[in-house]
């Protein structure tokens, strides 16, 4: 497993990096569930502040990948370090996770929910994210009563909370209608341009994965590994509709042999 | 913010509504009034079932008289030490079996085979060991209280969602935090249908004990009355034995309303 000579995917010039460190390093990444091979040879970096999406079929080993760096998997063979360290020895501790269900506890407030993974008392920064969400006024509201979206945005707003290095999210849009869903898209730009946080996120959408990514990492499947890396040189913020976005979703559906 | 804010209003509760679980009492009310009907005309014998009016009397003389105060009062005494006991040995085997996989196998079984002697089977072997006092008694009722809670507990914990943990794990809330945080709350509610089902059966299980082995209590009414041939007394007991049963239903009721309230 040699380090650093020969990646396939060299970190974009990093602005405003925090460290030396890249903020994700996966290379020859691994993870078989008995005789099957979920990932494979999976190389991957991001940098700090970069906003990358995983595209890829059901069942390429896209959701194994986020386990993977959410600590969840620990048998893996490779190597997978946030910001230097190895998710096995507290790297994981730096990862925020948006599941593709809210998953948010029912009987907790929204505030207590996007306070789940702070140590101590912490109202303003919480109080801070709510809003950040555009939920102010909802911080006691218990989850039932919030809509679909609105329940997706406080689990956006949790894994915020205590400013993980990498932040992580697993098709989040995909249980939300067509509209919400692009409600819910540019939202998240918004707030990633307001707080630059760390983005990978895994999607099978590939107009998602092209108009949300500064880069588009595609997997192909059985097992999961790298098939292409597609640079989306489209300026922010961008058009749905933006003539830059049309070959980078062909050279996407190109890669997945669609 | 172009999203469209849902939130669910609570309708404001019609006037009407507030009066609507009165209807329960519309056919107990007729059942009485033809209890007291059937009993006039002569259908049935006053020896062998007295009128609402003769039990309501023997009841309140009984009570005037300061009889009735002790009877009641050791009842539920016993009822409620039974229940205090046997919820807290419910709780803590219910939490150890539900969090350990070990724990549970090798209890389960036993206490799954356990819950079904039938209540009554246990008394001479309670008396044997614990006399005639009150010991023998609350340990029945424990006993009787025990069950539905272990059950309820053990199952609401084993099945906590597992999303939920997996979002505890990613958080690294830690094992004490997140029982705290997540697994208590997720089983509290079986918790409560348990307890439930705990104080009932202990009302159950106190007649067994009563009714047997004790000088004093709702039970030993009920089976005093028989020997004294008084009907009176005996529907009388019941009827108490209904409403202390209802009256404590609804408070675990009421509790469950307050806490489950996601």
């Amino acid at each position: 497993m040699s380090s650093t000579g020969d990646r396939d995917l060299e970190p974009r010039g990093g602005d405003g990096a925090d460290s030396d460190q890249p903020a994700l390093e996966v290379s020859a990444l691994r993870k078989a569930y008995g005789d099957t091979v979920a990932l494979s040879d999976v190389d991957l970096t991001v940098d700090h502040g970069e906003f990358v999406t995983v595209v890829g079929p059901s069942g390429c080993g896209k959701s194994t990948l986020l386990r993977v760096l959410t600590g969840l998997e620990e048998r893996f063979e490779g190597r997978a370090e946030i910001d230097g360290s190895d998710v096995r020895e507290g790297g994981s501790d730096d990862v925020g996770m948006v599941f593709q269900e809210p998953r948010l506890l029912p009987w907790a407030t929204v505030r207590e929910n996007v306070a789940v993974g702070l140590d101590g008392p912490d109202d303003g920064r919480v109080d801070d994210l709510v809003s950040q969400v555009g939920l102010e006024g909802f911080g006691d509201t218990r989850p039932d009563e919030l809509s679909g979206g609105m329940a997706q945005r406080v689990s956006l707003a949790r894994g915020l909370a205590y400013e993980p290095e990498l932040l992580l999210l697993d098709e989040p849009f995909s249980a939300l209608d067509a509209l919400t869903k692009y409600e819910q898209q540019d939202f998240l730009l918004e707030v990633w341009n307001r707080l630059e946080p760390t983005v990978l996120l895994v999607t099978h959408d590939v107009e998602e994965a092209a108009y949300l990514g500064d880069r588009v990492v595609v997997l192909g499947d059985q097992p999961g590994t790298v098939e292409r890396v597609i640079d989306v040189a489209v300026d922010r913020p961008r058009e749905r509709t933006a003539d830059g976005l049309v070959p980078v979703r062909e050279s996407i559906t190109d890669a997945l042999g669609v | 913010m172009a999203t469209v804010r849902k939130r669910a209003l609570r309708r404001p509760e019609l006037d009407l509504d507030r009066f609507r679980w009165l209807l329960g009492l519309v056919v107990p009310a007729i059942l009485v009034v033809l209890w007291h009907v059937l009993v006039t005309v002569g259908v049935f014998a006053p020896h062998q079932l007295p009128g609402p009016l003769t039990v309501a009397t023997t009841l309140y003389s009984m009570a005037v008289a300061g009889e009735l105060t002790g009877h009641v009062a050791i009842t539920l005494q016993r009822v409620a030490a039974g229940i205090l006991l046997g919820v807290s040995v419910g709780i803590l085997f219910g939490a150890v079996t539900g969090l350990y996989g070990l724990a549970h196998d090798l209890l389960d079984p036993l206490f799954q085979s356990t819950k079904n002697i039938p209540s009554l089977a246990w008394v001479p072997l309670f008396l044997l060991w614990f006399g005639i006092g009150e010991g023998a008694k609350v340990t029945l009722i424990a006993l009787g209280a025990f069950f539905p809670v272990y059950l309820n507990f053990s199952t609401g914990i084993k099945e906590v969602d597992r999303d939920l943990l997996e979002v505890a794990e990613v958080y690294d809330i830690g094992r004490l935090e997140s029982l705290r945080r997540v697994v208590v709350p997720a089983a509290l509610p079986s918790l409560l249908v348990g307890i439930r089902g705990g104080v009932g059966l202990a009302w159950m299980f106190v007649v067994a004990a009563e009714l047997i082995a004790a000088s004093q209590g709702i039970g030993f009414l009920l089976s005093d009355g028989r020997v004294m041939s008084r009907p009176d007394v005996i529907v009388g007991s019941i009827l108490l034995f209904a409403f202390f049963g209802n009256l404590s239903d609804l408070a675990v009721k009421g509790v469950q309303r307050r806490v489950v309230d996601w």
